[in-house]
């Protein structure tokens, strides 16, 4: 039997990595700087160009890959252990797909191109709305099964409604702007977005921790909890609404960036022996790292092609997830 | 005083009345067995005691808030899910969850008489995912005692127990009767509950067919009608003594 480290070593281990991380983040790009003249200039000092490059370029940058990767782990780790299925992810209540919807249709009816903020205001209404009908569909007594169809069920119509944009699409420019949006990324990225998202992020990850003890409660089902004091109701609403803002928050500035809120849990689960509440903020650093890791990898692999992040994290995601499967059966046999 | 108190209650589920005018209460000393069929309503008379599903009529448990009902009463369900790889101490710390504002020593305190309660001591540190049914049912007993209420309901506790964790658990329940809280338990094993418990439901198609003191309710018309079973009960000195024979139907072929 291996037991992990410790809970507090192994936050400021994650804590570690994600600082290191970020500070190569920062210190990683086209433009070959030294590392000491770009500190000084992070902190508004030196050449002006220099301050430009790092504080309107690369600080957003790695702000919000920070930002977007502790986002998608912590929710990710809240839905699968709401649904206590370690397939569920983030995007399961339909909030990504409205998400991507309204930052669609802003591209579509040119809202993008008139004001930097339209986009991703739009994918915040998307978000929103996708709250609302998924809590009217589940209704507020609805079990999690009533969550998980409803939510399917709009994921499924957002991405339908998504399609019939494209579809229609008469600019084959608008097109292709919308595909490269929905692949997912950090790149020329500003600091009114980090703005932008920064509030919803931080009410977001104030609901999803407050799950915790709901979420180690309902390890033992939904009865098990019910009479050990979490009032289930409440626990679905803080969890809808925190994942929703979370999520649209992310996908609202960085487009739609798959996997990382199923793998992430899945890799630290055995760190913290299965504790769903514990899983929560180790997540969300497992997930910074993994985001900014991701995007360093997309700097600097091939600069000139600019691959997509959700590419990136799709491409290491899914032969994951092909690994998982042969575990499961290896174990299982 | 009573820790439990249901009157009139109803249940319908799918057209079908599941539960139909159970009056009962519960005091402190008791280990009620609650007993019948597969499908006699057991489950949802416990599930619907505690308001975890609707019912006409009145509970007082079901009356409380969530979190006074958790203070009040610990239940531990049929179904005997685990969901995550937690280690057993862990997990049967979570009883604890129903006391938030209580001090760390007294949550230890609790998870450790719990441990020690249902001999689990040599597997604190296993994954619960990965240990036995049986286990794992020790387990779960044990979260719930953790909680430390007045009242413990447990749906089939002794369920794939080997005889001697069963009759360990029994021991304990009734342990627990002596010193002033109560058990109420829904039991498959007729011979265990005639033995330890002070108190027999009998459960049938929804109703309370008969309640009382062991040998009350586990007699031959009651056997015959409700289980479909004859059965040999005597009292040794060993206490009470209960064989089943065999099924009403195949005797009365003979």
């Amino acid at each position: 039997m291996t037991r992990g480290a410790t809970y507090p070593a192994l936050l400021t281990g994650l804590s570690c990595l994600v600082l290191t991380l970020f500070l190569a983040s920062l210190l990683v790009g086209p433009a070959r700087l030294g590392m000491w003249d770009c500190l000084r200039a992070l902190f508004g000092q030196g050449p002006e160009m220099l301050q430009l490059v790092m504080r309107e370029i690369r600080l957003p940058r790695a702000l919000l890959g920070v930002m977007v990767g502790a986002a998608l782990g912590m929710s990710g780790a809240v839905m699968q252990g709401f649904l206590r299925n370690p397939l569920a992810e983030p995007g399961l209540v339909g909030t990504s797909g409205s998400a991507a919807l309204g930052a669609v249709l802003a591209i579509q009816l040119g809202l993008a191109a008139a004001f930097p903020l339209g986009l991703p205001l739009a994918a915040l209404v998307g978000a929103s709305g996708s709250v609302i009908l998924v809590l009217l569909l589940a209704g507020p007594q609805g079990g999690a099964l009533a969550l998980i169809l409803s939510g399917i069920a709009i994921s499924a119509l957002a991405g339908a409604a998504t399609s019939l944009v494209l579809n229609l699409s008469p600019n084959p420019f608008a097109a292709n702007e919308i595909i490269f949006w929905m692949l997912g990324s950090l790149a020329d990225r500003s600091m009114l977005h980090v703005w932008i998202a920064l509030p919803f992020m931080l009410v977001g990850a104030a609901l999803l921790l407050a799950t915790g003890r709901g979420l180690d409660a309902l390890t033992l089902g939904e009865d098990a909890a019910a009479s050990s004091g979490i009032n289930l109701t409440r626990l679905r609403l803080t969890l809808v609404a925190g994942t929703a803002a979370l999520i649209g928050g992310a996908t609202a500035v960085a487009g739609a960036i798959g996997f990382v809120g199923l793998v992430v849990p899945h890799i630290l689960r055995r760190s913290v022996s299965g504790r769903p509440s514990r899983l929560i903020p180790v997540s969300a650093l497992g997930g910074a790292a993994m985001v900014l890791a991701a995007d360093l990898a997309v700097r600097t692999i091939a600069p000139e092609r600019d691959i997509k992040l959700g590419v990136l994290t799709a491409l290491i995601g899914a032969p994951f997830f092909l690994h998982l499967i042969l575990k499961t059966r290896r174990s299982g046999a | 005083m009573t820790l439990l108190m249901l009157s009139d209650m109803c249940c319908t589920q799918d057209g079908r009345q599941v539960l139909d005018g159970i009056n009962l209460s519960i005091a402190p000393g008791e280990f009620v067995g609650l007993i019948g069929r597969n499908g006699a309503g057991k489950t949802t008379l416990l599930r619907a005691s505690l308001g975890l599903i609707p019912a006409q009529g009145w509970s007082s448990l079901a009356d409380m808030s969530v979190r006074e009902r958790a203070r009040a009463a610990a239940f531990m369900p049929q179904g005997r899910e685990i969901a995550w790889p937690m280690p057993v101490e862990s997990l049967v710390a979570l009883g604890r969850i129903a006391h938030p504002d209580a001090a760390s020593a007294s949550d230890r305190a609790a998870t450790e008489q719990a441990i020690a309660a249902l001999e689990l001591q040599g597997l604190r540190h296993r994954a619960a995912t990965s240990l036995s049914g049986g286990e794992q049912a020790r387990v779960l007993i044990a979260r719930a005692l953790a909680q430390d209420t007045p009242l413990l309901m447990a749906d089939e506790p002794i369920a794939g127990l080997d005889p001697a964790a069963q009759i360990s658990v029994m021991r304990l329940f009734a342990g627990l009767a002596a010193q002033g809280k109560a058990v109420l338990a829904s039991l498959h094993d007729l011979g265990l509950a005639a033995r330890h418990c002070t108190r027999l439901i009998l459960l049938d198609h929804g109703r309370i067919v008969a309640d009382g003191p062991p040998a009350k309710v586990l007699t031959a018309g009651h056997l015959a009608q409700s289980f479909g079973i004859t059965a040999q009960m005597s009292v040794g000195p060993e206490g009470m003594l209960f064989q089943v024979i065999d099924t009403a139907s195949s005797q009365g072929a003979n």
